[in-house]
Order: structure tokens, then C-alpha cells, then sequence
């Protein structure tokens, strides 16, 4: 957003559900897509009377690898707490969260080159679905609750209010899912619930260090719609501002259909959660050598992996980014390429749908094109035949008689009965039309069944043609 | 501390508790004498003590991620007022997620 005047201030927070088999304080299982509604649910998670919850290890080491992913110091002494309010999607009439100490805190996040600080990483649960007015299978008068979702661990992740745009603000999330995922914490889809984002904006008159009256958008559930609504957003209150209003502090949702943010008017009075220690559970201590272990563990995150890509392989940035968008695409490729392959042509051709071949394979077909044997539309058929087969790339192209014809004498024949066959096309490159060119190779290659070597054909046929 | 009728109201409706005429007065006399209690205890000079919010000396313990089945879904509904399609029923909700 560029206005002279005016500039956004912006801070996210991100819920993500961790990637546990079980649910936080139960062994309920966490699979609940596609479950029937309330089969996923124990006592524990029901909120029944005289149960006692227990803290899911492998969730506390999933939040301790994020909060150390993302440079948080991580805390000695750590604390559930309870969280109090009164909503259908909590049985028990509170959550249990992290308030006063959380697991990470004072980290930051490299997005674009800039660095936004991130204030907490914390635990929590997640809180069951509500069907409403509207809603399937609703009748006046009614919700529907269903808590397989209700107990599933849930990481909160908290950033100052150092985001500057909307674009920003979409690539800070962005970058957040990559790490996520490349350490294994959350799946981060956002489609399926298990990334979401809340957005908080304000703006002031440029240059100001006050904060203006912040808004809190909700209901955001794709990377796009996030950009979006908090463009919107900041339109919509330096309008408000430069027409003499204010802005009010408040929830806002994100219609995608009317591309804008509305008011979710809440109830009059102000949340007051009366935050105090969960009784049931013990004080949680981190072992700091178990978190110098979490430490040892991370894998090379995908920022660092990018900027390695293109100092090691002489990437552009594009196929760097590309090729990080996922750890086994980046891993493909560096196996690709240790296995004799030019890293450029690999990248080519692991950009946009990543074969699953052996690496070796992978390697022995690109070379099979770079050195001209077959030409890359055999490529193509050969890595299509290779990963239905597994059998090796060189092995199929000897057996199919796949090799490309690059025999200038064997081309010349093919070449002259296509030019008899198409006076008309010679009679257009003649008369300058460089286009139809196209339409003669187009022959050449049909002749040859696909496998004229292109290169030479075009070359052959621009000489013939003197064109 | 003193409570007023208006902070009595206030936590009523937080946890959700419907109050008769004239008992604001009554409660706000108990939890402010309760008050008065915690403020005596203020006065102690804890200057010393670590601070705690737990009374058993014991760290949590932790659990494996294994998951375990839980109720049918006939025993999860089985105690609620409302039930219909496998799901629990309630008023209907229309303001915003807090």
C-alpha cells in the first residue's frame, strides 16, 4: 500500500494445529476430517466431571522445535493456564492455554529480507465446531456442536506489530507455513482449518511512532484472502481517518464475496478471561538439554536453504524459491544434481510437478536430453514410462528406438517432402511470414514420429528456406 | 477492597449466574470480606519466597502421542438435554467467537 500520508501497522497472529496422533490432554485421536460428528471425544475432551488432563509430549516438542525455528528463547519453567469464557465449542466452560509463561518468546522471522519480530510461541487446544443459522442441518432456534475438534493441540504464534502491508503481511504468513512444515510441526493447510490467521491493523500519519485504534480481522482462511482483507482494512480506515472519523476497536470478518471487511459485532462488554494457572496441571519444566537435542534436530529452513541454492548451484531466486516450497522438492534436486545433472536443467525440470524418480534416474534422463540423444518431448514420454516402470531412462530409450534423429542426411529427406508437400507454407516464410515456419516443423516433426532433433531441424530448414 | 453492585453483576454474568433482587448487596458484603481476607495476607513480607502457583512440589508429567480410542458416539451424547444427528444441541449462537 503506497499513500504518502498515511502508513499500516500490522501484526499477525497464527494458529496452527500441531501434527500429533493424539489430542493435547486426551488420547483421542486427532484425524477428525471426514469423522463423524463427537466419535473423536473422551471424557477429557467432553469436559466431564473428575478428570484430569495430561500434556502430550510430542506437542511440546513440536512448539519448542517451532519457537527455536523461529529464535525464540525458549523458557525453564513454563505454565498452563486457564482461559475462561462461557461458548458452546468448550465444554468445559474455559480453555487451557499458555498466558503469563510461554513455551518461546522474543524470536523473529526473515520475511523478504526484513525482519519482524515475534513475541510468543505458545500451547494451547483447539475448541470444537459450531453449525449455525445457515449451516447445514440447522433448524431455527439452534446450533449444532460437534468436539472432535475440541482438544487438538494448537500453537499460537504471536508477531509484534512490525508488518507494513498487506503483501507483507500475506508473505510473513507464507514463510511462516514453509518453516512449519519443513520442521514437521503442522501440515499448515489452510483450507482444511489447520492455518489460521488473524490479522491486527492499524494506521497513522507516516512518520508517527503512536499507534492508531487497531481492528482485529477473523475468519481468513487462504493466503489470498489475507492480503486482501487487510488491503481492504487499511483503505477502509485511512478513508475513515482522512474524512474526519475514527476508527473503532473492534472484530472484523472478510466477506470474500462483497471484497470487504464487516463489523462482527460482539457482546457490549470487554472479553475478561480471568487468566489464572491451570490447577490440574504441575508447573511444566524444559530440560535444556532435551531442548539443545530439539535444537541439534532442525533441519535447514527454507529461507536459508534458498539463499544457499543460489550461492551453491547459480540458481535464479525464482527456481530457488521454487524449489523450497517443500523439503522433498529441494531434496530431489540436490540429489539430482549429485548424481551428475546441470543444476539449471534440473531445476527445469522438477519446477512445477516434482517426478517421482530416483534421483539417479532423474540424472540419466536430463542427460540423455542435454547431450542430445532424445529430444526433451521424448524426455517427457520417457520420464512418464520411467516412473510408471521404475526401470532406468537410458534402458527404455535403447529398447523404444527412442533416440532423436540428428542425422543431417536422414533430416534433409523429411524435410524436402514436407516442403513439396506444403507450397503454400514455403510460398508464406518466402514472402516474409516467419510464422508459418512453425507450421512446417510442425510436419517435420509428425514425419519423424517426434523424434526430430529440433534444433537442427529448425536450423536446416531456416538455411534451406533462406529465411 | 469494596465491591460494588455493578462489579457483582459483572462476575455473575461472567459465570453466568442469575441473581435475585437485593442479592448484589448480599454478595458484594461476602466476596468484599473475602477480599479483605487476601488483602491480610498482603501484608506478610514475602520477599523471600520464591513465587508459586502450585502447592505440589512436582513437575507436570508427560504422555506419549499415542492415540487411544475414546466414547461412542451414543455414550458421548448420551447425558445431553439435546441431541440430534450425532450432534450435541444448543440455543442458537449468533454473535461472534469471543
Amino acid at each position: 500500500m503506497t499513500d504518502s500520508r498515511w502508513e499500516a501497522v500490522i501484526g499477525l497472529e497464527v494458529h496452527a494445529q500441531l501434527a500429533t496422533r493424539s489430542k493435547m490432554f486426551c488420547s483421542c485421536p486427532t484425524d477428525y476430517l471426514g469423522a463423524p460428528p463427537n466419535t473423536n471425544v473422551c471424557e477429557v475432551c467432553l469436559g466431564l466431571p473428575g478428570v484430569l488432563p495430561v500434556i502430550n509430549r510430542r506437542a511440546v516438542e513440536l512448539t519448542v522445535r517451532t519457537a527455536l525455528a523461529l529464535g525464540c528463547r525458549i523458557a525453564r519453567h513454563t505454565r498452563f493456564d486457564r482461559k475462561n469464557y462461557f461458548y458452546p465449542d468448550l465444554p468445559k466452560g474455559y480453555q487451557i492455554s499458555q498466558y503469563e509463561l510461554p513455551i518461546g518468546r522474543e524470536g523473529r522471522l526473515e520475511v523478504n529480507g526484513r525482519t519482524v519480530r515475534i513475541t510468543r510461541v505458545h500451547l494451547e487446544e483447539d475448541t470444537g465446531k459450531l453449525l449455525h443459522a445457515g449451516d447445514a442441518l440447522e433448524t431455527a432456534g439452534e446450533s449444532l456442536v460437534d468436539l472432535n475438534r475440541a482438544g487438538v493441540p494448537l500453537m499460537e504464534i504471536v508477531s509484534e506489530p512490525d508488518l507494513t502491508g498487506a503483501d507483507e503481511a500475506r508473505d510473513y504468513a507464507v514463510t511462516l507455513r514453509e518453516i512449519l512444515r519443513a520442521i514437521g510441526a503442522s501440515e499448515a493447510d489452510m483450507e482444511k482449518g489447520q492455518l489460521r490467521a488473524e490479522a491486527n491493523v492499524s494506521v497513522r500519519p507516516r512518520g508517527s511512532t503512536e499507534l492508531g485504534v487497531k481492528t482485529e480481522l477473523k475468519n481468513i482462511n487462504s493466503f489470498r484472502f489475507l492480503q486482501r482483507a487487510v488491503e481492504h482494512e487499511i483503505r477502509r480506515q485511512i478513508r475513515l481517518l482522512e474524512s474526519g472519523g475514527v476508527v473503532v476497536q473492534e472484530t472484523r470478518g472478510w466477506s470474500e464475496a462483497e471484497q470487504r471487511t464487516f463489523s462482527q459485532r460482539t457482546k457490549e462488554y470487554a472479553q475478561d478471561y480471568r487468566y489464572f494457572p491451570e490447577p490440574d496441571l504441575p508447573p511444566l519444566e524444559l530440560d535444556p538439554a532435551w531442548v539443545e537435542r530439539l535444537r541439534a534436530s532442525l533441519p535447514e529452513l527454507p529461507p536459508a536453504r534458498r539463499r544457499r541454492l543460489v550461492e551453491q548451484y547459480g540458481l535464479p531466486e525464482f527456481d530457488a524459491g521454487q524449489l523450497t516450497l517443500d523439503a522433498a522438492t529441494a531434496d530431489l534436486f540436490e540429489a539430482t544434481v549429485a548424481a551428475g545433472a546441470p543444476p539449471k536443467q534440473v531445476a527445469n525440470w522438477i519446477i512445477g510437478s516434482r517426478p517421482s524418480l530416483a534421483p539417479e534416474h532423474l540424472a540419466e534422463l536430463i542427460r540423455l536430453v542435454v547431450e542430445g540423444t532424445i529430444n526433451r518431448e521424448q524426455g517427457l514420454q520417457v520420464l512418464e514410462e520411467a516412473q510408471a516402470s521404475g526401470r532406468p531412462p537410458g534402458e527404455l530409450v535403447r529398447e523404444r528406438g527412442l533416440t532423436q534423429v540428428s542425422d543431417e542426411a536422414a533430416l534433409a529427406g523429411v524435410i524436402e517432402r514436407v516442403l513439396a508437400e506444403n507450397p503454400r507454407a514455403v510460398a508464406d516464410v518466402r514472402a516474409g511470414r516467419q510464422q508459418a515456419i512453425g507450421a512446417l516443423l510442425g510436419q517435420v516433426r509428425q514425419a519423424t514420429g517426434g523424434r526430430a532433433n529440433m534444433k537442427l531441424a529448425t536450423e536446416m530448414l531456416r538455411r534451406r528456406l533462406g529465411s | 477492597m469494596s465491591l460494588t453492585a455493578e462489579d457483582v453483576r459483572h462476575v455473575a454474568m461472567l459465570a453466568r449466574l442469575g441473581l435475585e433482587p437485593g442479592e448484589e448487596e448480599f454478595y458484594a458484603a461476602q466476596l468484599g470480606a473475602i477480599l479483605a481476607h487476601i488483602d491480610r495476607l498482603r501484608e506478610l513480607d514475602t520477599e523471600a519466597i520464591p513465587p508459586t502457583a502450585q502447592a505440589v512440589p512436582l513437575p507436570a508429567r508427560m504422555r506419549e502421542d499415542e492415540p487411544r480410542p475414546g466414547l461412542s458416539q451414543e455414550r458421548a451424547l448420551a447425558n445431553a438435554p439435546a441431541a440430534r444427528e450425532g450432534y450435541f444441541v444448543v440455543g442458537a449462537i449468533q454473535e461472534a467467537e469471543p
